[in-house]
């Protein structure tokens, strides 16, 4: 475990990629090997079920430790994270151990089932043998949540530069079904196990925002334009009689979406389809906040099928015939997108997304102003020769997004950040006016340079007015222009309604606080989005 | 009645008539130590510990009028017997006891209890009335030996050296800096920025044993740096001359570094949590020791520690003061005109 608590060290003090990926390849190709495929599995978001709940940990380390629980709590707002705040208070160990890191999370796994008194003994005596470093990795073994900047893409980049592979062939063979303790470093590498398993999906393509104008992008001969839609990205994959529908979270999503499901009847083996899964009525796509009430559902009623019906609008298609077509120009694979879609034998749930008619740039960006009238975020420009990329490539897709709503509102709370924030006031509650009074509209984290961040920081501890806990009431004065994607009715917020994706995109010290937005001005916006 | 009130211009001495670490100018200012957030421009004289005055006359200018004392030495002003004793925070850092009618206060300032090699050590002094600083009073604060932390450093100097990186230790050019030169001397060469050599040449003239180091001037060459220790104030850390080195590996000293999301925010390459303030069992200890009656908790996470000092049966209060922004010590863009 020493071994990879240097590796997350590593990964944690360097901000430079190529930094990160030299670490990685340097444990990839040194560190025990069993311990590999654990490490890609963490990395890839595979999560073990949680031997012991949070609640214990916290206890257990709370009585060891000797302080009040309150103090346990101060010290977990300070420090952001539950792992690591558990590491920093624990006295220190009276015992080494150089137990391998595939061993910890086996005798982790074993824990499942065992009494409380088994598991308190099991940890208790790990948290007495693993220094600080450790200890924290230890503890994010029991969580799962192991999040240290290490992207998806970075991941694969280290692990084909180490085993001088393919990145395309990696990111397959790790999107793929695999369990850690069943598969070799070597084999997973190889993807030795993705042919056999029926219900690998593609790596998604994905646009870059255009930051140019759409005349610099040449001819509009070779160009089609979609509506951008504002739903789920999914990947529906036929194969071998069983049908898959993945997020774009690379998570199997196919239990939520039953209206989907007619599809393992009607598609042949062998075809993949790439969409956008949206709540659509009476043939018009509704606002993301229907299709929300959707989402994460372990179970789903008859209400909400009534309330959010869902259907798939068809992008592309990645497989035919179990070929993967991906190389083929985009126009070829629409030409064959087509005359599936045709063939279905239930109409309107699983339909083409529709392409824009434009004979100028002109007239696109004038068709693009109605975006919002369809509930699209805007227009995505896709070249006609394109292939279908594994991830980001610039200049093939582009997605032409329209503006986001924005608001003026003020700073009315601030509580302190978590993770890298967590000794600044960093998270922002943020107000309209409602007649006299102030009413919260929306929280917001992001948006700031660091510096805006530190005089933020300094006002903020100079002008609270009181504390409730770890938030500051601060006097009403720093105006923020708040840019959002949607609005949405909401019982659960004071205002009534909710933003949607908030976040600052200016700090205007131009404006008073006396020139805010109004609630009735969010009303007013709420009531046209739903007509 | 109390021999220290809490002003809206800093701590007060009503009997002696002064005030300590005040941040609006007075007539007397009893200065603890040299950083910016405890001694202020502008005052009409200032009495402090005898290493104090270098840092003064180098920060706040050559005309000042400055009485000195040496630690344990005993003055009556109005009545007020006044002493210092060591605070262990930097040098010439003092804790400083007031006595009057058999009453006893203590003013900390800001302090640590591990000897840093290069500050007098601390020494707890028995009071009825303690005001102590908290700027890592919380249980996550509990810092390794410092042996530990310069071996760390060490390790992480030669790593730099071995992929031709040039290592830029990022540390307070009062205190910190000379306790990295102290410790790290006999290592390698070490090469400090201007502000740093300024208040060197401040202490060795003052009788300090301070080992020799070399001032980073343009002429020197940046090979040369590659193969010592270059130790710079945190404002420099995000400057452009950082980005002149040949690949520079900057490591953060602090308190702050204990904690991973420091590190992330200081986007260090590496941090290392050396400070010159008191760990939490560091600040109990030192309370403990004083067995004060009353406890007054500045700086820091002042109502957490306050709170749990009134939990353990010590009686504490928590004061609001100005105190707590050592950053400020460094030329940084102040933050209020823009709001």
């Amino acid at each position: 475990m020493k071994r990879f608590s240097e590796l997350i060290q590593q990964l944690e003090t360097s901000n430079k990629t190529n930094d990160k990926i030299a670490a990685l390849v340097d444990y990839f190709s040194n560190a025990d090997d069993r311990d590999k495929t654990y490490v890609i599995a963490m990395f890839t978001g595979k999560k073990p079920k949680r031997p012991v709940n949070t609640a214990l940990l916290r206890s257990w380390a709370t009585e060891l430790s000797g302080i009040p629980p309150w103090l346990f709590q101060e010290s977990y707002s300070s420090v952001g994270d539950l792992s690591e705040t558990i590491a920093l208070v624990l006295p220190p160990p009276e015992k080494v151990t150089d137990r391998k890191l595939h061993e910890w999370i086996t005798d982790l796994a074993r824990l499942n089932g065992k009494s409380d008194e088994e598991k308190k003994a099991f940890i208790l005596d790990a948290w007495n043998s693993l220094d600080t470093p450790q200890r924290f990795i230890f503890n994010k073994l029991i969580s799962g949540n192991f999040r240290i900047g290490v992207s998806h893409k970075m991941l694969v980049n280290a692990l084909a530069k180490q085993s001088d592979t393919d990145s395309n062939k990696i990111m397959h063979s790790i999107m793929g079904k695999w369990q850690p303790e069943e598969i070799t470093y070597d084999a997973l590498i190889e993807g030795a196990h993705v042919n056999t398993d029926n219900s690998w999906p593609y790596p998604f393509c994905l646009a870059y925002a255009l930051e140019m104008q759409p005349e610099d992008l040449g001819s509009v001969a070779d160009w089609q334009a979609e509506w951008k839609w504002d739903g789920i990205r999914g990947q529906i994959v036929k194969r071998n009689g069983e049908l898959f529908i993945w997020s774009r979270g690379e998570e199997l999503v196919t239990d939520q979406f039953p209206e989907l499901h007619f599809l393992k009847d009607e598609l042949e083996d062998g075809t993949v389809l790439d969409g956008e899964i949206l709540s659509v009525k009476n043939g018009n796509v509704q606002v993301f906040s229907i299709l929300q009430q959707r989402l994460n559902r372990k179970t789903i009623n008859k209400a909400q099928l009534n309330d959010a019906p869902v259907g798939f609008y068809i992008y592309d298609l990645l497989e035919l015939g179990t070929a993967d077509i991906r190389n083929k120009p985009m126009v070829e694979r629409r030409a064959l997108l087509e005359q599936i879609v045709s063939k279905l034998q239930t109409k309107d749930v699983a339909i083409l997304s529709p392409v824009i008619a434009f004979d100028s740039w002109e007239t696109l960006t004038e068709i693009r102003q109605h975006s919002r009238d369809m509930n699209s975020e805007g227009i995505m420009l896709k070249r006609l020769d394109s292939t279908y990329h594994s991830g980001r490539k610039r200049g093939d897709w582009w997605k032409w997004k329209i503006n986001p709503y924005t608001v003026d509102t003020v700073l009315i709370y601030a509580q302190k950040g978590s993770g890298r924030r967590a000794n600044f006031y960093t998270d922002y509650t943020f107000a309209v006016r409602d007649g006299e009074k102030l009413i919260t509209v929306a929280k917001a984290y992001s948006g700031l340079t660091d510096k805006e961040i530190k005089e933020v920081d300094a006002f903020v501890k100079r002008n609270a007015v009181e504390k409730f806990g770890p938030v500051r009431t601060v006097k009403p004065e720093l105006v923020f222009e708040i840019a959002f994607e949607g609005i949405a009715e909401s019982k659960r917020h004071k205002a009534g309604l909710a933003l949607r994706f908030p976040r600052i995109l200016r700090w205007r010290k131009d404006k008073k606080a006396e020139e805010i937005n109004t609630l009735e001005d969010l009303r007013q916006l709420l009531n046209s989005t739903l007509s | 009645m109390s021999l220290i009130k809490f002003t809206n211009k800093g701590i007060y001495c009503e009997q002696g008539g002064f005030y300590i670490d005040p941040w609006q100018p007075v007539d007397l200012a009893v200065t603890t130590h040299g950083h910016a957030d405890h001694v202020k421009w502008g005052n009409k004289a200032y009495l402090c510990h005898d290493l104090t005055r270098p840092i003064l006359n180098q920060r706040l200018g050559p005309d000042l009028v400055i009485e000195t004392l040496p630690y344990n030495k005993q003055v009556t002003i109005n009545g007020v017997n006044l002493s210092l004793f060591p605070a262990g925070h930097v040098i010439g850092s003092s804790q400083i006891r007031l006595e009057y009618k058999g009453e006893i206060c203590v003013v900390s300032g800001d302090y640590k209890v591990e000897y840093d090699g290069i500050s007098t050590a601390f020494e707890p002094v028995k009071c009825h009335t303690f005001v102590s600083e908290s700027t890592f009073g919380l249980p996550i604060y509990k810092w390794q030996p410092q042996e530990l932390i310069f071996k760390q450093i060490q390790n992480w100097v030669s790593d730099n050296h071995d992929k031709g990186k040039t290592s830029v230790l990022v540390a307070y050019s009062l205190g910190k800096a000379q306790r990295l030169i102290k410790n790290l001397a006999d290592y390698c060469q070490i090469y400090v920025h201007n502000s740093i050599a300024n208040l060197n040449e401040g202490f060795i003239k003052a009788g300090v044993d301070l080992p020799e180091t070399t001032r980073i001037t343009p002429e020197l060459k940046k090979e040369m740096l590659q193969q010592g220790i270059v130790i710079v104030p945190p404002a420099m850390a995000e400057g452009k001359w950082i980005k002149t080195l040949q690949q520079a590996a900057t490591g953060v000293c602090s308190g702050w570094m204990q904690v991973r999301a420091g590190r992330r925010w200081r986007s260090a390459d590496a941090g290392f949590a050396l400070s010159d303030h008191a760990d939490w069992p560091g600040l109990l200890d030192a309370i403990k020791a004083t067995e004060a009656e009353k406890v007054f908790v500045t700086h820091g996470f002042t109502a957490t520690f306050s709170k749990y000092l009134n939990e353990i049966g010590i009686a504490a209060e928590e004061v609001k003061t100005q105190y707590g922004n050592e950053e400020e010590e460094e030329p940084v863009p102040t933050t209020t005109e823009a709001i």
